[in-house]
């Protein structure tokens, strides 16, 4: 029988614009919190395997897995994944993977980027590596303009506007505003939204995440391994799934849904042995607001058309009846690249435990899920979290 | 500008310089831009290439005013998603006011350079 695989412990530097933290400082600081939390040794680790996306561009520096196997005091195998801002759930994924297949009983999983050491620009540029490098970025495309393009394409074929889009950056940064993690912990009001500069039309600033630093890491152990050392540790990932799609959204058959995500979420949900109607609880990939909108299309959440005024309805605020992004989502919480993936795990870690700001809000809830996409989604990773004591 | 040629994308760069843009057709009759060895979606290889038609329509649209510094000079310009038959290109929009353009706009396919680096890229222009 396969083993299941829990989450020990997890650990999150805050997010935000911290320049002068080298991803090294970044990655040590949240695995030496994880190993705290998890009460599991370092010598116990058998494999790290560590996200990042940009490193090469903004600080020289390549060859990370022994890098952050050094920073976090490891001696093990390590490898880095790259997965542009999916690297980090890409980690996870594979420490899951690791486990199960018996490789291994403890792995240390995580993510970190430093990105505001660059200019806006440089770091713009950075972030567009992700897209096609011969037929979108050659023609100026950038990550606002590409999630632009998929946004202005959702207005014309299903109706929706800016406004709607507005109401998911308010509820994202309303999410925000206790966790002491997040880069934006303060509310914003639509008009907020609606007056921001403008970045790509239709987005204004406050319908991007920001650029960020930051670091997350957990630590996975297989259930013998928990039983064993008497681990508290209550959340099991029951399912995990990766899909893939052309890599630019001119080859793709629709700019305007993500078939990996969909193909991620159904291969995570057939893992875990649960469907939508199951999941009380999500972090999904809000790169920009109409990411949220496409993932929970994608995951099963919504019909094609329909996720657009879910957050204006209140179906997804904190109080509805499927809290999105309690974190407060790459919007508010920020979003540095390679810890995304691990950070939702860690998030939402918190919120199933009962230790997060918001776990008061989805005190019942038991199962929970996140969504973490690679540029256009050309790749997408999800993960089912589960309590199970 | 980088001298050094990036096969496939410059050919097909040439190709639409001398009005004779084409894309690859496989067996099953999906279209892709070069390079490509086999269809993506299929796998199948024995890829033939096809006239590109004329005119394509405007997919969607976006006014990036916010770039990297590879097009700092350029911004703010208007990137498209066009179809042209069985394919569908990325390019920036030339010769009509962003206010002006709408997805279904009928557009024809050209080359221009950039104003920030001088590289060429792939234009559309009202048709």
């Amino acid at each position: 029988m396969v083993t299941g695989v829990r989450i020990a412990g997890v650990g999150m530097t805050p997010f935000g614009k911290q320049s002068d933290r080298t991803s090294r400082e970044l990655f040590a600081a949240a695995a030496d919190e994880a190993f705290t939390d998890a009460d599991v040794s370092r010598e116990a680790v058998e494999e790290l395997f560590y996200g990042n996306f940009m490193g090469e561009f903004a600080e020289v520096q390549g060859h990370q897995g022994p890098l952050m196997a050094n920073a976090a005091g490891v001696v093990a195998p390590a490898t880095r994944l790259e997965s542009a801002c999916a690297s980090g759930s890409a980690a996870v994924r594979q420490g899951v993977r690791a486990i199960r297949s018996g490789d291994a009983d403890v792995v240390l999983v995580g993510g970190a980027e430093r990105m505001t050491n660059i200019s806006t620009a440089e770091a713009t540029e950075a972030l567009s590596a992700a897209a096609d490098g011969l037929w979108e970025i050659k023609a100026g495309v950038t990550f606002p303009g590409a999630y632009s393009l998929m946004a202005n394409r959702y207005f014309h074929e299903f109706g929706g506007d800016r406004e709607d889009l507005a109401h998911i950056a308010v509820k994202n940064h309303e999410n925000a505003v206790e966790n002491d993690l997040a880069q934006f912990q303060r509310a914003i009001e639509i008009e907020d939204v609606l007056e921001a500069p403008t970045v790509s039309t239709p987005f204004g600033l406050y319908d991007c995440s920001p650029i960020s630093d930051g670091a997350a890491a957990a630590v996975l152990v297989s259930d013998e391994f928990a039983e064993e050392h008497g681990l508290a540790a209550p959340i099991e990932i029951t399912g995990s799934g990766q899909g893939v799609d052309n890599m630019s959204l001119q080859g793709r058959e629709s700019i305007v849904e993500t078939p990996a995500a969909r193909r991620a979420g159904e291969m995570a949900f057939e893992d875990a042995g649960v469907g939508t109607d199951d999941i009380d609880v999500v972090e999904v990939h809000d790169c920009f607001t109409i990411a949220e909108v496409l993932a929970l299309e994608s995951l099963g959440f919504y019909e094609p058309g329909e996720a657009i005024s879910a957050a204006r309805e209140g179906e997804t605020t904190i109080d509805g009846d499927l809290p999105v992004n309690l974190s407060g989502g790459l919007k508010a919480k920020g979003h540095p690249v390679g810890a995304t993936g691990c950070a939702q795990l860690t998030e939402m870690t918190k919120l199933l435990r009962g230790d997060h700001v918001n776990s008061d809000a989805v005190s019942d809830a038991s199962v929970g899920l996140t969504h973490n996409a690679g540029g256009t989604v050309a790749s997408c990773i999800v993960h089912v979290l589960e309590v199970v004591e | 500008m980088s001298d050094v040629r990036d096969n496939g994308y410059d050919d097909f760069l040439d190709a639409v310089e001398e009005d004779e843009p084409y894309y690859l057709e496989s067996p099953s009759e999906n279209g892709w831009l070069p390079p490509a060895v086999v269809d993506p979606n299929t796998g199948e290889g024995d890829l033939t290439e096809q006239p590109l038609p004329e005119t394509g329509e405007v997919l969607t649209f976006t006014t990036t005013n916010v770039a990297g510094p590879a097009f700092s000079d350029d911004a703010p310009f208007v990137v498209a998603v066009a179809e042209f038959g069985p394919v569908k290109i990325t390019g920036q929009l030339r010769d009509i006011e962003s206010e002006e353009v709408e997805v279904g706009q009928e557009v024809t396919l050209d080359t221009d350079q950039t104003e920030t680096t001088g590289d060429r890229l792939l234009v559309f222009r009202p048709a």
